[in-house]
């Protein structure tokens, strides 16, 4: 929280943190009503549902987590983090080349 | 000795030690459940069949409430720490640690239910899901040999179209028999497989298994850290108030990371 720590700015991001909560709610209704439309194909219907879920998480990591105003160090711990997290899904992804021609591949 | 930093921050990384170390700890965990999620994309393109529609989505979203509300009141137990509203803040620990019990209560009801969900083959190739009478956990078709069984009375699930929704039909006949289904006497001598929804069941059950077990462990271990600073601080708080509202942050930035990956696991395993 850093300098942001006086008490009236306290009250006031526990109303943020009340609205977040809310958004939160909503955005895990919005999940499942989206799961039920059909978007053309499940590849679509997937990228929706991740959407959805990004933006929840960043509202956690952003406010419940205090990300929007934190330390350099925990940005730099952060920012290597993200990189061989995208690496390893950037692998992963990869790696559907590799599966055998007989094999039958699903979504 | 006394423990350095546990409140001033240090100079160099500008923080108090716990924060650095649950931020360290957080980035290994992401890697953690980064690999489980890993494996589940690999092993859900390279699986011949993915099932849907085998969760119970309302009893999961509910659960989803429940963390998120969870999430709300600890960080709301930090807010009141700054504030100096002790009481307030314990009542908000207080309130998550049930939360996170029901969480975990109504997750092993779901497991529970999966251990009494059957999957059937007769020898006529036809495949069944559904219950047998009497909600008996674990029978396999070995066991129903073993214990000599002639026959089982088997209610089928209606039936699911692809993305495992129930089909208008199979609404219309739940409607007429009030939700009850009819249980139908099969032979053993006419089965070729029988399985509950455990892990050697499909390979979507033994992720589902392995991804939300994990995270139950993680709720269990955030509700056990905060059970323990609800009933030992209140000496703490007298002396370094200071330490326990950073105690509460830290075992706070853990929760909300729980929480976290649930809003990945949630649409990952019981809508898509």
């Amino acid at each position: 929280m850093g300098d942001h720590s006086s008490p009236e700015h306290i009250k006031k991001t526990v109303r943020t943190y009340l609205i977040i909560g809310a958004a939160l709610l909503v955005g895990t209704i919005l999940t499942v009503w989206a799961s039920y439309i059909d978007f053309g194909s499940v590849v679509w219907n997937i990228t929706v549902a991740l959407i959805i879920a990004t933006v929840k998480s960043s509202l956690v990591a952003g406010f419940f987590m205090h990300l929007i105003s934190e330390r350099k160090t925990i940005y730099a711990t952060l920012a290597t983090t993200a990189f061989f997290f995208v690496a390893l899904m950037a692998l992963t992804l990869w790696s559907m080349h590799d599966f055998p021609s007989f094999s039958l591949v699903h979504y | 000795m006394d423990i350095p930093y546990t409140i001033e921050p240090r100079r160099d990384t500008g923080l108090y030690n716990a924060k650095v170390g649950i931020w360290l700890f957080l980035a290994s965990e992401v890697m953690l459940f980064g690999a489980l999620f890993s494996s589940y994309v690999l092993l859900r393109v390279g699986s011949n069949s993915w099932p849907h529609g085998l969760l119970n989505i309302p009893i999961g979203t509910f659960n989803t409430f429940v963390l998120i509300t969870s999430s709300v009141t600890v960080v709301l137990a930090w807010a009141n720490l700054k504030l100096h509203n002790f009481g307030r803040a314990k009542m908000y620990l207080a309130l998550t640690i049930l939360c996170a019990l029901a969480f975990l209560g109504i997750k092993s009801k779901e497991y529970n239910d999966k251990f009494i969900h059957y999957s059937i083959r007769t020898t006529d190739g036809k495949e069944m899901t559904g219950h047998i009478e009497g909600d008996p956990h674990f029978l396999t078709l070995k066991k129903l040999r073993a214990k000599k069984v002639e026959a089982i009375s088997f209610a089928a699930d209606p039936e699911k179209d692809a993305r495992g929704h129930e089909t208008k039909e199979a609404k219309a006949e739940e409607k007429a028999h009030a939700g009850h289904h009819e249980f139908k006497p099969i032979k053993v001598s006419d089965l070729t497989y029988v399985s509950t929804y455990v892990p050697a069941h499909h390979t979507y059950f033994a992720i589902y298994f392995t991804l939300t077990g994990l995270h139950g462990l993680h709720v269990l271990g955030g509700a056990l850290v905060m059970t323990y600073i609800l009933l030992f601080s209140n000496k703490m708080w007298k002396t370094q108030p200071d330490r326990v509202t950073n105690r509460v942050e830290v075992a706070g930035l853990f929760w909300h990371f729980v929480d976290l990956v649930w809003i990945f696991l949630f649409p990952v395993l019981y809508l898509l």
